[in-house]
């Protein structure tokens, strides 16, 4: 159908209005990395003078960056790798068994996402401090701590989206895997991950996604020795002044690797949210 | 895993059944508990025993004196509830404010992301060309750790040197001097700060949803001589609605609970305008180190969202079977 004049003029005004709403914060934050701290404390200019790349140099030694750089990653990792298997495991008993609470398990997901984090975030830490005291795990202000909080922020949604992919696979695969001696393990491993592969990657960017971008628990569960990122970043505002250029370059450099992940991998990611939601 | 060789003596012992080369698979029966288990031994550590303590926490009497000792603080019984529910005195003032600013705010921010997504999605549901760079551009917001969105925000916002005051200044619309950040205003920044990252995500679950409407439809609303608003009012919306039913509704618990945008923004001294709940009660207990009082507020909050949350479910479901 050929469009309407009012559409297409729609289309161009509209699109125009939200391109500009999402870079021009975005073209600050670059520009802004690539000027010396003088000029960011100046007035802001939409076109920087003269470009640096200091920032990138710096923004190392004015906080410990790159401490946090791997405390995060080390937590993030983790958390997204336990999350991913579990998941993987959950939903293919929920995709493929006809169990009891079975049906119950979309309600479940959606209140996990009505407990305000603030409400679990004390007893938490008083149960994870219990723990430490009788068994020796120490889960408060460790890296393990924060993998084992972050794996269950991520892991609802992720069986939410597992489960959608593996109903997307015809279950006649796995049921000749079964009849041809697998076990049924064996034809998960074998028969549905293989041909689940964009989504379980997707899933994987969503559980480290997750971890990588988490405050409220960091900001109470870390100690100086596993502080991560978003609690880390903080460190560059001083009572004084802050180190805006440094900020963010930091910000460009913590955020390329899950924003690459993310746009790669963001088809997988809808379908498998839009899937969960329909049936 | 399974072995077909070497019948083990207990499978000779009794017979038929079950065939032997199953035997150490767990049963049929077993398997989905079994595989569902790790996951829900996790949920059931993080989030089911700490709201569990947290429920019992704001039953306790519960100040710095006896948090090294908490098991062994006395009842307080309701004391906490009523003492956050006492509109007479300060903290339950600051609390009922801290309320109407968190609806406003989400409900705002639960508007506009979704306005915006389905308004890109409409425009981008046809192809045209640049469509799949647009696409891709507008996710960026998204994608990125919630505290550097908010950080970037707070620098554009920035009094002395940010970019909005110098622009507004340098177009003489104000004096360029204003304080995004403090008093009333901060509402609006903490508004447009979470609204610019979280729309995105409408946007990508919406794109999906328009997807998944079947072309011939709108074909066949052409040849009717259906225009393309009410294609969009007729076709579009009723076949969104099971993802909107979700969608909002994540949305607005999202929202409901944010505490990272007036974190980050804000530091330590949050104005009135944008003293979300879940930041109100983190400064709240952190700084008066009553953790009873602070899970009283918690479980209202969470009380508050159950009630939304059944009610919604409830309304739009039944709408969804009368359509």
């Amino acid at each position: 159908m050929p469009e309407p004049r009012w559409f297409r003029v729609l289309r161009v005004v509209g699109l125009t209005l939200l391109t500009m709403f999402t870079v021009v914060p975005l073209y600050v934050m670059v520009t802004s990395a690539l000027k010396p701290l003088g000029a960011v404390r100046d007035r802001f200019q939409w076109l920087p003078e003269d470009l640096t790349f200091q920032p990138f140099m710096d923004m190392w030694s004015t906080i410990d960056l790159a401490d946090y750089f791997i405390n995060s990653a080390v937590v993030a990792l983790g958390a997204a790798l336990v999350s991913l298997t579990l998941a993987i495991l959950a939903a293919y008993a929920v995709s493929r068994y006809r169990f009891r609470g079975r049906d119950g398990f979309r309600i479940v997901v959606l209140s996990t996402q009505m407990f305000p984090g603030i409400l679990f975030l004390l007893p938490l830490y008083l149960i994870y401090a219990t723990i430490g005291r009788y068994t020796g795990i120490e889960l408060y202000g460790s890296q393990l701590g924060l993998i084992v909080t972050y794996l269950t922020f991520s892991l609802p949604f992720a069986i939410w989206m597992m489960v959608g992919y593996f109903d997307t696979i015809p279950r006649d695969l796995d049921e000749a895997a079964l009849i041809d001696g697998a076990s049924p393990v064996g034809a998960l491993w074998r028969v549905v991950l293989p041909a689940a592969r964009p989504g379980i990657a997707a899933v994987g960017i969503y559980a480290f996604m997750t971890a990588w971008g988490e405050t409220l628990f960091a900001s109470i569960m870390t100690d100086s020795d596993s502080r991560t990122l978003a609690v880390g970043l903080r460190e560059y505002s001083t009572e004084t002044s802050v180190y805006w250029n440094e900020v963010m370059a930091a910000s460009l450099v913590v955020s390329i690797p899950v924003v690459i992940g993310f746009l790669a991998l963001q088809r997988y990611l809808a379908q498998g949210l839009t899937a969960g939601a329909v049936k | 895993m399974t072995s077909t060789a070497a019948p083990s003596p207990a499978s000779t012992a009794a017979p038929p059944e079950p065939p032997a080369r199953r035997r150490w698979s767990p049963s049929r029966r077993m398997l989905p508990y079994l595989l569902v288990a790790p996951a829900l031994c996790f949920e059931l550590l993080v989030h089911l025993l700490p709201m569990l303590g947290g429920l019992y926490m704001s039953l306790l009497e519960l100040t710095q004196f006896y948090l090294r000792d908490w098991l062994n603080a006395p009842l307080a019984g309701v004391a906490n509830f009523s003492f956050a529910l006492d509109f007479n005195s300060a903290v339950g003032v600051t609390l009922l404010r801290s309320f109407a600013v968190t609806a406003g705010f989400s409900v705002l921010t639960v508007g506009l992301s979704w306005l915006l997504g389905v308004f890109a999605a409409t425009l981008l549901q046809r192809s045209f060309r640049g469509r799949a760079v647009l696409r891709t551009l507008f996710l960026v917001p998204y994608a990125l750790p919630v505290y550097t969105a908010a950080m970037i925000w707070k620098f554009l916002l920035d009094q002395d040197d940010g970019m909005v005051n110098a622009t507004l200044g340098g177009l003489g619309l104000t004096d360029g001097q204003t304080f995004w950040l403090l008093g009333d205003n901060a509402f609006l920044a903490t508004v447009a700060t979470a609204t610019w990252r979280l729309w995105p995500f409408a946007f990508l679950v919406l794109m999906a949803g328009m997807q998944s409407i079947p072309h011939d439809v709108y074909e066949s609303a052409t040849v009717d001589g259906a225009g393309l608003w009410q294609q969009f009012r007729s076709i579009t919306l009723p076949m969104l609605r099971p993802v909107n039913q979700v969608l909002v509704l994540v949305l607005f618990l999202w929202t409901f609970n944010d505490f990272n945008v007036p974190y980050i923004l804000f530091d330590k001294s949050v104005p009135n305008a944008a003293n979300l709940l879940s930041i109100h009660i983190y400064n709240n207990s952190f700084i008066t180190w009553n953790f009873g009082l602070g899970s009283a507020m918690s479980t209202l909050l969470l009380l508050f969202l159950l009630v939304v949350t059944a009610g919604y479910l409830a309304f739009t479901s039944r709408r969804m079977k009368d359509a």
